[in-house]
C-alpha cells in the first residue's frame, strides 16, 4: 500500500469515528424523548419506581446521564439491563448472540453474493437464451417475494416433510440448523446482485476496451477473466455493502421465525420492555458494524479500481 | 520492386439481422492491400466501412454474418518462412482469434479514453498480447514493452509501465495503443479514426508516428476516416465508401485532383476551407439510404443531382477510368453513352486552388 492510500484510509476512519459520534448521540436522545419506562408502573407503587430510577441514575438530567454513558462506553462498559434480564451486564446478553447472527448474516451475503454473481455473468454472456430467463425469473421472484415467506418455506419442505434439518434452532447444532435461515435470507441478495451484475457484464462487455482486448487475440475466457470481470465488479461491491449489513442486521423476522437466538430477538424485546441500554447496545452494534462495513467497502473499492485511490483533487 | 499482396477482399457481402430485418451493411467490396502501402477508406457514419474493418478483424457483432465473398491474407511463416495463404471467411473462429487477430493485423481504435482497460498497468496491457500469442516469459514481455514504449515516443517508460490509463494524457494513451497494436509485430494496422478524439496539435504527431513506424516496420495501414484532411496527409490509396459499397476507388491525387463520382464531389466539396468566399459550408443533401430495405439501381441516386434515369433502376458497375490504371468509379456517368456531367464549378476552383499549393509544398 502506498502513502496516498494509506492517507486516503486515514482520512476515512477519522470520518467514521465522527460519524459514531452523532450516532450515539442522536440514539441516546431518541430513547430517552420514548414514552413510557422499563419499570412496571401496574405493579410498582410510584415511589418505588423514583428509587429504582435513582438507582439507576435516570432521574439524573439527560445531558449527564449521556456523559456518564459515553464513559462507559469507552471502557466498555455498555451498561446493566433494567428490564428483560434485570441487573445483567448487557455485553452478557449481546455477547453470545453476535456470532449467531453475525454468523448467519455473513454466510448468507457471501452466499448471496457468489451466487448472484454467477447468475448475472452467466445471463450476461448468454444473453437472450434460455439461461438469461432463467436468471431474469429466479432475480424477479427473489426481489418480490419476501425472505420470511421462503424461510416458511422451507421450514416446511426440509424441516417438516423431508426432515433434513431441525425446525428450530438447535444451539448444539448450529451449523446444521442455521443453513436454512441463510438459504432463505439470502434470495433477496442474490436477486439483487444477479440483476445489478447483469447489467453491469453487459455494459462492460460493450466497452471500446473490451473491444481491444479482443481485438488483441485473446480467446474468450481470458477476456472475461481478465478484462471483463474485474471492471463488473467495481460498481457490484458498492451494491453488495449495504445487503451485507442488511443481512446482518436485517434478519429479525427470520430470527423469529425460526426461533434463533440472535440479536434482532433480543433488540425487539428490549424496545418492547423499554430497556434502554440493551437497545442502545444492539443498535450501536449495528450502527458500528455499518460503518465499518462501508470504510472496507471504500477501500477495496480503491483497490479495485485505481481511479478512485489517486483522486485528481488530491 | 514488385510489392507483395497481403491482403485480398473479393465480393464481400456482410448483413446484420436486427429487430427491423435484415440490414444489407456491405454489399460488394474488394479491394487489395499490398506490402507498405497505406490505403483509406472514407465515407460518412453507416456506410460500412467501420463493419468491413471488423470483418478483416474477425471481430463482427454476433448478429451480423458474412453472406458472400472472400478475405484472404497472405503471410510468411515466421519460423520457416513459408508462404501461407488464407481466407478467413472460412476459417473457424478459434483459428482467426489464434492466428490472425492480434498477430497479423492489429487495430488503433478511435477513442483512447475508453479503449484502455481502467483497472490494469498500461505495462500489463502492452506485454499481455506477446506472453499470450508468443508465449514470451514476463521478463521478455518487459524488456519489449518499455522499447515499445520508446518506439511510440513516451519518455520515462519505466515509469510509465506502472501508471494506469487513467493518469496519461490523451495523446500520450493513444500512443499507449499504437505500442500494444504493434506488440505483436503485425503486418497490417487498421487505424479507426485514429485523431478524431484527439486535439488537433496531438493529431499531427500521431499521424505522423503512425506514418514514421509504418516505414520503419514496413507495415501497410488501413484508415477509416470521414477526414479527408487525414486522408490527404497519410493515404496512398482512396476508397470512397457509399452505402455499403466502394464507389470510387484511386490513388489521392486521382481522388482529390479528378474526382469522378458526384459522392465524391459531395464530400471534397463540404470540406471546410478557410479561403473560400461562401458564407454556408456545403452539405450534401438528403441522407444515406436504410440498408434495411433493398436498394434497386444506385443507393446515391436520390441525393445525387446528376442521377440519370437508369441509376434508379440498375446498380452501376465499376468503371475504369480512361488513361489510369488505378482510378475506378461506380458511376453511370463514366459510361460511354452517357452525357458528359461536370463536377461543379466550386469545386473545379478548389481543385486547382489545392494543386497549386500542392505544387508549392513538394
Amino acid at each position: 500500500m502506498d502513502k496516498s492510500t494509506l492517507k486516503y484510509i486515514g482520512k476515512r476512519l477519522l470520518i467514521s469515528v465522527v460519524t459514531l459520534l452523532v450516532i450515539i448521540l442522536v440514539l441516546f436522545a431518541m430513547l430517552k424523548m420514548m414514552p413510557g419506562s422499563p419499570f412496571n408502573p401496574e405493579k410498582l407503587s410510584p415511589d418505588m419506581i423514583a428509587q429504582l430510577q435513582a438507582k439507576y441514575g435516570l432521574d439524573k438530567p439527560v445531558l449527564e446521564q449521556f456523559v456518564t454513558y459515553l464513559k462507559g462506553m469507552l471502557t466498555g462498559d455498555f451498561g446493566i439491563s433494567l428490564s428483560i434480564a434485570k441487573n445483567i451486564p448487557v455485553m452478557d446478553l449481546v455477547g453470545p448472540r453476535i456470532g449467531i447472527s453475525f454468523g448467519i448474516g455473513i454466510a448468507a451475503a457471501l452466499f448471496g453474493a457468489l451466487i448472484g454473481v454467477v447468475l448475472g455473468v452467466t445471463a450476461a454472456l448468454k444473453r437472450n437464451t434460455i439461461w438469461d430467463s432463467l436468471s431474469t425469473i429466479i432475480a424477479v421472484i427473489g426481489v418480490s417475494i419476501p425472505s420470511f415467506v421462503f424461510a416458511l418455506l422451507l421450514l416446511l419442505v426440509f424441516g417438516l416433510k423431508i426432515k433434513i434439518f431441525p425446525i428450530l434452532f438447535n444451539i448444539n447444532d448450529p451449523i446444521r440448523s442455521s443453513i436454512l435461515p441463510t438459504i432463505a435470507l439470502s434470495v433477496g441478495a442474490i436477486a439483487n446482485v444477479a440483476r445489478f451484475t447483469r447489467s453491469e457484464m453487459i455494459e462492460v462487455m460493450k466497452s471500446d476496451y473490451i473491444l481491444l482486448a479482443e481485438a488483441k487475440g485473446l480467446d474468450r475466457g481470458t477476456l472475461i477473466r481478465k478484462h471483463a470481470l474485474r471492471n463488473t465488479l467495481v460498481p457490484v461491491i458498492t451494491v453488495l455493502a449495504p445487503i451485507i449489513i442488511n443481512l446482518m442486521t436485517g434478519s429479525m423476522v427470520i430470527e423469529q421465525i425460526c426461533s434463533i437466538p440472535g440479536l434482532g430477538s433480543l433488540l425487539v424485546r428490549g424496545i418492547q420492555a423499554n430497556d434502554y441500554y440493551v437497545v442502545m447496545a444492539v443498535a450501536f452494534l449495528y450502527s458500528l458494524l455499518y460503518v465499518v462495513m462501508m470504510l472496507v467497502v471504500d477501500v477495496l473499492y480503491g483497490i479495485i479500481d485505481p481511479r478512485i485511490r489517486v483522486g485528481k483533487g488530491d | 520492386m514488385e510489392r507483395e499482396r497481403i491482403l485480398k477482399i473479393r465480393d464481400l457481402r456482410i448483413s446484420f439481422k436486427t429487430d427491423a430485418g435484415t440490414v444489407q451493411a456491405i454489399r460488394g467490396v474488394d479491394f487489395d492491400l499490398y506490402q507498405g502501402e497505406t490505403i483509406a477508406i472514407v465515407g460518412e457514419s453507416g456506410s460500412g466501412k467501420s463493419v468491413t474493418t471488423k470483418a478483416i478483424m474477425g471481430i463482427l457483432a454476433s448478429n451480423g454474418q458474412i453472406d458472400s465473398g472472400s478475405i484472404e491474407y497472405v503471410w510468411h511463416d515466421e519460423n520457416t518462412g513459408e508462404r501461407q495463404e488464407r481466407d478467413i471467411v472460412k476459417m473457424s473462429k478459434d483459428d482467426i482469434q489464434k492466428i490472425i487477430r492480434g498477430r497479423k493485423i492489429a487495430m488503433v481504435f478511435q477513442d483512447p479514453m475508453t479503449s484502455l482497460n481502467p483497472t490494469m498497468t498500461i505495462g500489463k496491457q502492452i506485454m499481455e498480447p506477446m506472453m499470450y500469442h508468443y508465449g514470451k516469459t514476463k521478463e521478455e514481455a518487459y524488456a519489449r514493452a518499455i522499447e515499445l514504449l520508446q518506439e511510440v515516443g513516451i519518455t520515462d517508460a519505466q515509469k510509465r509501465m506502472k501508471n494506469y490509463p487513467h493518469q496519461l494524457s490523451g495523446g500520450m494513451r493513444q500512443r499507449v495503443v499504437i505500442a500494444i497494436a504493434l506488440s505483436c509485430d503485425p503486418y497490417v494496422l487498421i487505424c479507426d479514426e485514429p485523431t478524431t478524439a484527439l486535439d488537433v496539435t496531438i493529431q499531427a504527431k500521431i499521424l505522423e508516428l503512425i506514418k514514421e513506424l509504418q516505414v520503419k516496420k514496413n507495415i501497410s495501414v488501413i484508415y477509416i476516416t470521414h477526414d479527408l484532411g487525414v486522408v490527404a496527409k497519410v493515404a496512398d490509396y482512396v476508397n470512397v465508401m457509399y452505402a455499403g459499397k466502394i464507389v470510387e476507388k484511386g490513388t489521392i491525387d486521382d481522388i482529390f485532383y479528378d474526382p469522378r463520382h458526384p459522392y465524391t464531389w459531395g464530400l471534397l466539396s463540404s470540406m471546410p476551407d478557410l479561403d473560400t468566399d461562401d458564407d454556408e459550408l456545403y452539405t450534401i443533401p438528403g441522407s444515406p439510404p436504410n440498408l434495411a430495405h433493398e436498394v434497386t439501381g444506385d443507393a446515391f441516386a436520390p441525393r445525387n443531382q446528376f442521377a440519370l434515369n437508369i441509376d434508379l433502376r440498375v446498380d452501376p458497375p465499376m468503371f475504369d477510368v480512361p488513361g489510369s490504371d488505378s482510378h475506378q468509379v461506380a458511376s453511370w456517368l463514366m459510361h460511354e453513352k452517357a452525357p458528359k456531367v461536370d463536377m461543379p464549378e466550386s469545386l473545379k476552383k478548389r481543385i486547382l486552388k489545392m494543386k497549386k499549393e500542392g505544387l508549392k509544398n513538394e
